[in-house]
């Protein structure tokens, strides 16, 4: 690992991580708004926010996803395409990627 | 000129723990050890009286056994009230001990799979794979349900009082890790044991959150104070963090079994919550279920994606003690469930009868 990679690592940047069959992982300082513009004041560092549409806790995670059987890999394959066609990914499909 | 009064600190903000207390022997093996430890630990002990005799098929579930290693592992943690902590690396101990982790193995063995060596080309995979699988099993019996739904207000404490014995020293036995562990998988641990200790407040440490809970419920939060009442089944609970926790070459499992608490617990304490709020439990107590809803969410992703899958990334030869800690937990949930609601549903208390535990 490069010096600059090392330091990277250490930065106080915000990521998500999309967890396959799970929430978004949101870890870093990012500051949590309502649509208005007004932030939410929390003290949590790491913070589960719900992709399932289950959760009783929403914006939260709360492990509902488990009992709906959620589904989604998130694979970097799936992210990647999404991100650059907009078009849904299927991976049988070889024109897809 | 203003006289400044001097008072003592005041004790009980430190929230500190005192040695658990001594139980009455539960058989021949727990007696000698208890007799052992109320001597001078410069003297030699008699390994003779140290055996445990059983099959290995009961040794999860043998009191005398179970009460054994309980006692010897707590003199890594709290220690026991009078005795000398020298007893805690007191050679012959530690080699009675040992044989009784071999038994206890042998037993966990018998009941969960247990691949040494995982022939497989995507070690990390598989080890993603067998976790999920083991999360989304429905273990019979539901005791969250129970308490959710059916529970009495004596079924409820009689859970606490068992919990007790893991939540008092919560997240402790799985901190043995973290000098085992390094790097990325060693700061995915401190990520979920942060949390478990409050962010260093103390106030804020699960454990103590947990004492909140027991105060509610009327229950004696001091540390230990229900050893005497809880069963086999519920020793099983931490020993099995202790035996993998104490070896460095039980760290695959210790981390498979983090890993399975972890992706076990939003929805059971979510459960527990809905149980304690329909027993008008209290609202601040409520919150040591709540956090654990919110915070397991968390660390169940922590677990399996960077501690689990990282540690078998970079320990490849791990993973089938990975799978194997994971199913260990969850077998011990399985037997602790098991007991309560069977105890239950035949109209028993799940506790110790009060003349076993005066014996």
């Amino acid at each position: 690992m490069s010096a600059e990679e090392l330091g990277d690592s250490l930065g106080a940047d915000v990521t998500v991580t999309v967890c396959p069959d799970g929430p978004l992982l949101l870890r870093g300082p990012a500051s949590l708004r309502s649509v208005d513009g007004r932030q939410v004041e929390h003290d949590r560092t790491v913070v589960a926010l719900c992709r399932c549409g289950r959760s009783r806790l929403k914006p939260l995670c709360d492990g509902s996803h488990r009992l709906s059987r959620f589904r989604d890999p998130a694979s970097v394959e799936q992210l990647a395409h999404v991100l650059a066609h907009a078009t849904p990914y299927e991976p049988d499909d070889p024109e897809a990627v | 000129m203003t006289v400044v009064d001097v008072v003592a600190p005041d004790r009980s903000s430190l929230l500190h723990d005192e040695p658990a207390p001594l139980p009455a022997a539960r058989g021949p093996v727990s007696a000698a050890l208890l007799t052992a430890v109320q001597r001078d630990p410069s003297r030699s002990i008699d390994l003779r009286h140290f055996f445990w005799a059983g099959d290995p098929a009961d040794a999860c579930t043998d009191d005398d056994l179970q009460l054994a290693l309980w006692l010897s592992y707590e003199l890594h943690y709290r220690g026991l009230a009078g005795v000398d902590d020298r007893w805690e690396w007191h050679p012959e101990l530690l080699w009675a001990r040992a044989r009784w982790e071999n038994q206890l193995v042998a037993g966990l063995e018998l009941a969960v799979p247990h691949d040494e060596v995982l022939a497989s080309a995507d070690p990390v995979g598989e080890v993603v794979a067998g976790l999920n699988a083991l999360a989304e099993a429905d273990g019979e019996p539901s005791l969250s349900k129970f308490l959710m739904r059916r529970a009495d207000a004596d079924q409820f404490a009689e859970f606490l009082v068992h919990r007790s014995l893991y939540h008092l020293k919560e997240a402790d036995p799985h901190s043995w890790a973290i000098p085992r562990l390094s790097g990325a998988v060693k700061g995915a641990l401190v990520t979920i044991q942060a949390d478990e200790y409050g962010g260093g407040v103390a106030a804020g440490m699960h454990a103590q959150l947990f004492r909140v809970l027991m105060a509610d419920w009327r229950l004696d939060a001091t540390y230990g104070h229900y050893l005497e009442q809880v069963p086999a089944a519920t020793l099983l609970g931490t020993n099995l963090i202790s035996l993998f926790g104490l070896h460095r070459r039980w760290r695959g499992a210790l981390v498979g079994h983090l890993t399975a608490f972890e992706m076990s617990s939003s929805v059971p304490n979510a459960r527990y919550a809905r149980g304690h709020r329909r027993l008008e439990g209290g609202e601040q107590a409520a919150k040591f279920f709540d956090e654990h809803v919110v915070a397991d969410a968390v660390h169940e992703q922590i677990a399996l994606h960077d501690l689990a899958a990282g540690l078998t990334r970079a320990e490849p030869a791990l993973a089938g003690d990975v799978l194997f800690g994971a199913r260990c937990a969850a077998y011990a949930d399985t037997v602790f469930a098991s007991h309560l609601v069977g105890r239950w549903e035949a109209g028993l208390s799940s506790l110790r009868p009060a003349s076993e535990a005066a014996a």
